[in-house]
């Protein structure tokens, strides 16, 4: 179907974004489009107005700053996965944007589009729990910045407030760390129907799954587990047993509550022991 | 005479177009004045339709019209019939928009029409419809049960008709004396078709000569336009012109008469402007007629020998909420007469109830019953040959028809022409190392990894169809074919045949074959097809008729050319027609080679007409209409290796082998293209497609997210050959390839997964094997659920 009418905004600048987000305010903002534009064709989602910012320069490319890798929100899954900053020093991010989409969702998807979106099937925000990614939020009271575990708060909802834009992803740079993503595909969406992110860091495990439950989430219970062990098979494999119960998770034609629990134990496992190099 | 193209992998003509996105399509057109109409449709699989109120609607700025079903019955507009009559078949009513009730979700209620897509689409949100939900029913054998909700209100039984087939007492005495038996209760998923291009339509009436002109993807124009006059519209069959161009893959699904078809052309006239529709995807979903749909039981009996004595399958086949064109032919006579397969089974006998449900129609996909057929009768062979210990392809060879027992008559109805089962079967086992590969399976079910293979042998009829025998069938069409070639002046031909071309290269093959017969360069050949007002009466593509029956209508006709030729070579060279040989694109005097006449030169003569024989008309232009004298039958052995993860349930297809035999080929690179993209469909149904409907009738997998299509990285590259067994009664031996891939490939696939479960102890499984289903078999935990609750 076609759309419902709309306003095309496009703004070349942060602060142009957050003035014109509070000139219309129940504008949505266009980052790379291959989620919101779906809803709006269906309908779904009829917005009076869209505010384009993925040309805004400053919120593209990665960058390093000390010991921390910043990344542009408007920095498409294409640049993410091609980032030598990144796979010098965060391969997990290029390993999981790799099994996002096709060529073509991936030449135009952005990582803040993706994170503020919060499909509970995307890939990246598993990511960013493992990594201890921190968000930087820019609004028109000024700027803070949300740590990965409070970002994400349910099932397309965020700490982000009304005429507020995510404009960077900060990731601590683990020199060491050993990391690895491990993923379930639907077979029609290619979503995550269940997707573990691990960083093994010195003796911490960090641990998030994605696809499993409203929203992304730490694997505490696998994390306790392994914390101070080391990474043999045997360990790895007694640690996976029934990480998540499956009252509260998501269930479709794909996958139920049970096999979804099943799946995370599965995929917790696979990453752990590529992530151990077993 | 040198065959100089016939078997040549020639590039397609028709790529170019398609890969460069200049292909012409019927919703790339646009005419002056032209508007565009929105279909308003039932969101209920079963509601009572209380009141329409459009005022809303109609006022909105920009909208034309609101059609309803009222004003279209009332301006005389029929229902759609069906093309397929069996003894007390029930048919009721199908208009283009429903007006008392709507029968499942996506039947049209209203149609706006207005100056452009978009309102039209706004103001179709505006017609508000006052629904009464009634129950509904979905699955076939629900809508048999004793008080289920009635899809029409004259048949209250929900019974649309009962078939049947063979010696019922021959097989109960077969099943009673059988060393031993086997019996699977089965079903056979429903698939939504999704060919690449929507259906769309756009409808022209030009009121100073009182004619219409409809563009539509279609498979077959000259039906719609036979449908159109005779029985739904009544305007005058020569004053309907209907349009197929290019159009983007079919499958069966563009075979049918649609109400989208009859609603544009009816508006065209009401408002004397041009409209045009084009299905949105959520569309197509729900009302392109689906696929497949049996709920079947099905059991085998063999002597002590391990000779197939029985075959005895009872089927309840849903029709969905209405009749489309072909439907009842597909899970009868499509269906019950292949269960034979490649097999000397002496005795079988089917049976198929076939209900009505509040679900999208069900007619012919891709194979359209003989899927079905294989399907159930290989898994069958597997399960018995494991019952009997034997290897599964032993137990075939066992039972193969032997190549000295052609023509072979079958106990359901079919002669089998011709065929060589075990050559082709010795061939592709060979091809894939088949003593090895079980080795190898042997070897890694120790280390605990579970490798599957699929072995079946199949057998098709195709090549629709000798008239009188469908006739006599049921059928309320003919099924010849029609060639039209006209040689112009310059000596450049054009071809006109009744089949139509919606992604199998004809403007390509059919070219080769003519460039050869008339001896003269391809380039100077075009292939016409697609337009009721440039070509003669024909029936369209589907049933891999294409190349058997069109081609084999364009043989002849090209011969009566050269044989038209020879008379006039004759003349100019001043020798009998019979000394004329036609050799090197020449027509020369026999043993005289310097007495000859080029292509050129005769049709350039057969047009001036001034030195010229007396007896002779003017002009090189010749028809024919061919009848073939049966189907044709072609067969294959295909194989397929799939390895099934324990943890996950995901099955990963490892190699898949085909060899076919359809005959002599006439372009490899579209042979194979077809049998490459049949295969893909067919697994697609045993891995991972499924119209899934809820208890009240919603499809739940109604979109690209949740039903999944075969892609790239779902398939292996395909290990293909072929084997070569002429066609003994048409003028080149061929037989047909569209659909041979996914006639056969659901079978193999099955067969391989069923294989690698074989150490559970599974002995079936429902397709698709999609990984809950698979892990929850092999964990014996709960079964499956049918659907998200």
């Amino acid at each position: 179907m076609y759309t419902a009418e709309f306003a095309y905004k496009k703004a070349t600048s942060v602060a142009e974004a957050i003035q014109l987000l509070q000139q219309h305010p129940e504008a949505k903002l266009l980052a790379g489009g291959h989620s919101l534009i779906p809803a709006m064709k269906l309908r779904l989602a009829a917005p009076p107005a869209l505010i384009d910012i993925s040309k805004v320069a400053e919120l593209r490319g990665v960058r390093r700053e000390g010991d921390t890798l910043v990344v542009g929100a408007m920095t498409t899954y294409r640049e993410l996965e091609t980032s030598d900053l990144l796979k010098a020093h965060c391969p997990l991010i290029p390993q999981a944007v790799y099994h996002i989409g096709d060529p073509m969702v991936r030449a135009k998807g952005t990582i803040g589009g993706s994170l503020a979106h919060a499909d509970p099937a995307a890939d990246l925000p598993a990511s960013m729990l493992a990594l201890g990614a921190k968000m930087k939020i820019q609004g028109p009271s000024g700027a803070r910045v949300v740590e990965a575990d409070q970002f994400f708060t349910g099932m397309f909802s965020t700490a982000l407030q009304e005429g507020e834009i995510l404009t960077e992803i900060h990731l601590p740079i683990r020199p060491g760390a050993r990391m690895a993503y491990a993923k379930f595909p639907h077979p029609a969406s290619r979503s995550a129907v269940v997707g573990v992110a691990v960083v093994v860091d010195g003796t911490e495990v960090r641990a998030a799954v994605t696809g499993a439950g409203e929203h992304a989430m730490r694997l505490t219970k696998l994390e306790q587990a392994l914390a101070g062990k080391p990474l043999t098979t045997e360990n790895i494999s007694a640690a996976c047993q029934g990480l998540l119960a499956p009252d509260h998770l998501n269930h479709d034609l794909v996958a139920s509550r049970e096999y979804r629990a099943h799946l995370v134990d599965v995929m917790a496992k696979r990453a752990l022991m590529q992530a151990a190099g077993l | 005479m040198a065959n100089k193209l016939f078997g040549k992998a020639m590039k397609r003509v028709e790529d170019p177009r398609f890969i460069t996105g200049t292909g012409h399509y019927t919703d790339d057109m646009t005419l002056p004045g032209m508007v565009e109409a929105a279909m308003v449709r039932s969101p209920y699989a079963h509601a009572r339709i209380k009141k329409i109120d459009a005022s809303k609607a109609l006022t909105h700025p920009g909208v034309l019209a609101v059609i309803t079903g009222q004003e279209m019955k009332d301006a005389g507009i029929n229902s759609i019939p069906t093309g397929w009559l069996h003894p007390g078949i029930k048919t009721p009513p199908h208009y283009a928009i429903t007006f008392d009730k709507a029968r499942h979700v996506g039947d049209i209620v209203a149609a706006v029409i207005a100056e452009n897509r978009q309102i039209a689409e706004d103001a179709a949100q505006l017609v508000e419809v006052d629904y009464e939900p009634l129950p509904a029913v979905a699955l076939g054998s629900d809508a048999l049960k004793p008080g289920a909700p009635a899809v029409h209100d004259d048949v209250p039984d929900n019974v649309c008709f009962t078939w049947s087939i063979g010696d019922k007492a021959a097989v109960d005495a077969a099943f009673a004396s059988a060393h031993k038996t086997v019996k699977l209760t089965l079903r056979n998923n429903r698939l939504v078709p999704n060919a690449m291009e929507p259906r769309a339509s756009l409808a022209q009436y030009l009121k100073a000569s009182d004619e219409y002109t409809l563009w539509t993807t279609s498979q077959n124009p000259h039906i719609h336009r036979l449908l159109i006059a005779a029985f739904i519209m009544g305007i005058p069959e020569h004053k309907l012109r209907v349009i197929a161009p290019d159009v983007g893959g079919g499958f069966g699904s563009k075979i049918y008469q649609y109400p989208e078809e009859i609603i544009v052309l009816y508006a065209a006239k009401k408002l004397g402007r041009p409209v045009k529709w084009t299905a949105r995807r959520s569309e197509s979903f729900v009302t392109d007629s689906h696929g497949r749909d049996h709920e079947t039981v099905a059991e085998m009996a063999v002597d002590q020998n391990g000779k197939i004595t029985a075959v005895r399958v009872d089927t309840i086949a849903n029709m969905g909420a209405y009749l489309t064109t072909f439907a009842p032919a597909v899970p009868t006579y499509l269906y019950g007469c292949l269960l034979a397969g490649t097999y000397t089974t002496p005795h079988i006998y089917c049976h198929v109830t076939a209900p009505f449900t509040h679900t999208t129609p069900v007619d012919a996909y891709r194979g359209a019953g003989r899927p079905e057929a294989t399907y159930l009768l290989e898994r069958l062979v597997d399960v018995m040959a494991h019952e009997l210990g034997m290897d599964p392809v032993e137990f075939r060879r066992k039972n193969l028809i032997p190549p000295d027992a052609f023509p072979y008559q079958t106990p359901v109805a079919l002669q089998y022409d011709s065929g060589n089962y075990e050559a082709n079967l010795d061939k592709a086992l060979q091809m894939v190392g088949y003593q090895e590969l079980r080795r190898q399976q042997a070897e890694l079910r120790k280390q605990g990894r579970y490798l599957g293979i699929g072995v079946i042998t199949f057998i098709e009829a195709c090549g629709l169809a000798p008239s009188a025998l469908v006739g006599s069938l049921g059928a309320q069409a003919g099924q010849w074919e029609s060639a039209l070639v006209r040689v112009m002046p310059t000596g450049k031909v054009e071809v006109f045949t009744g089949t139509h071309s919606h992604g199998q290269g004809h403007e390509t093959a059919f070219a080769q074959v003519v460039a050869d017969e008339l001896q003269i360069p391809v380039e100077d050949v075009v292939i016409v097809h697609g337009d009721t007002g440039r070509m003669p009466y024909g029936w369209g593509s589907y049933g891999s008729r294409s190349a058997p029956t069109g081609l084999s209508a364009i043989v002849l006709a090209t011969r009566k050319i050269v044989d038209k030729a020879k008379k006039i070579a004759a003349h100019l060279l001043e020798a009998s027609p019979d000394d004329i040989v036609h050799e090197d694109g020449k027509f020369m005097v026999k043993g005289v080679p310097d007495k000859a006449k080029s292509f050129f030169d005769i049709a350039l003569m057969a047009h001036l007409a001034h030195n010229y024989p007396a007896d002779l008309e003017p002009g090189l232009e010749a028809t024919h209409f061919y009848d073939p004298k049966n189907f044709v039958f072609p067969f294959g052995t295909h194989i397929a290796v799939v390895e099934v993860d324990p943890d996950t349930g995901k099955v990963k297809l490892l190699r898949y082998l085909s060899v076919d035999d359809c005959g002599p080929v006439i372009n490899p690179l579209i042979a194979d293209g077809q049998v490459h993209g049949g295969i893909a469909q067919g697994l697609g149904q045993a891995l991972l497609e499924e119209a899934v409907y809820d208890k009240e009738g919603q499809i739940l997998s109604g979109n690209f997210l949740e039903y999944t299509l075969p892609r790239a990285d779902d398939m292996v590259q395909i290990e293909h050959d072929h084997t070569v067994t002429p066609c003994p009664h048409n003028p080149l031996g061929i037989k047909g390839i569209g659909e041979a891939g996914t006639i056969a490939s659901t079978a193999a696939v099955a067969n391989a997964v069923m294989d690698a479960l074989r150490p559970f102890g599974i002995v079936h499984l429902d397709m698709p094997y999609t990984p809950e289903k698979v892990w929850r078999a092999i964990h014996g935990s709960k079964p499956v659920a049918q659907a998200a609750d």
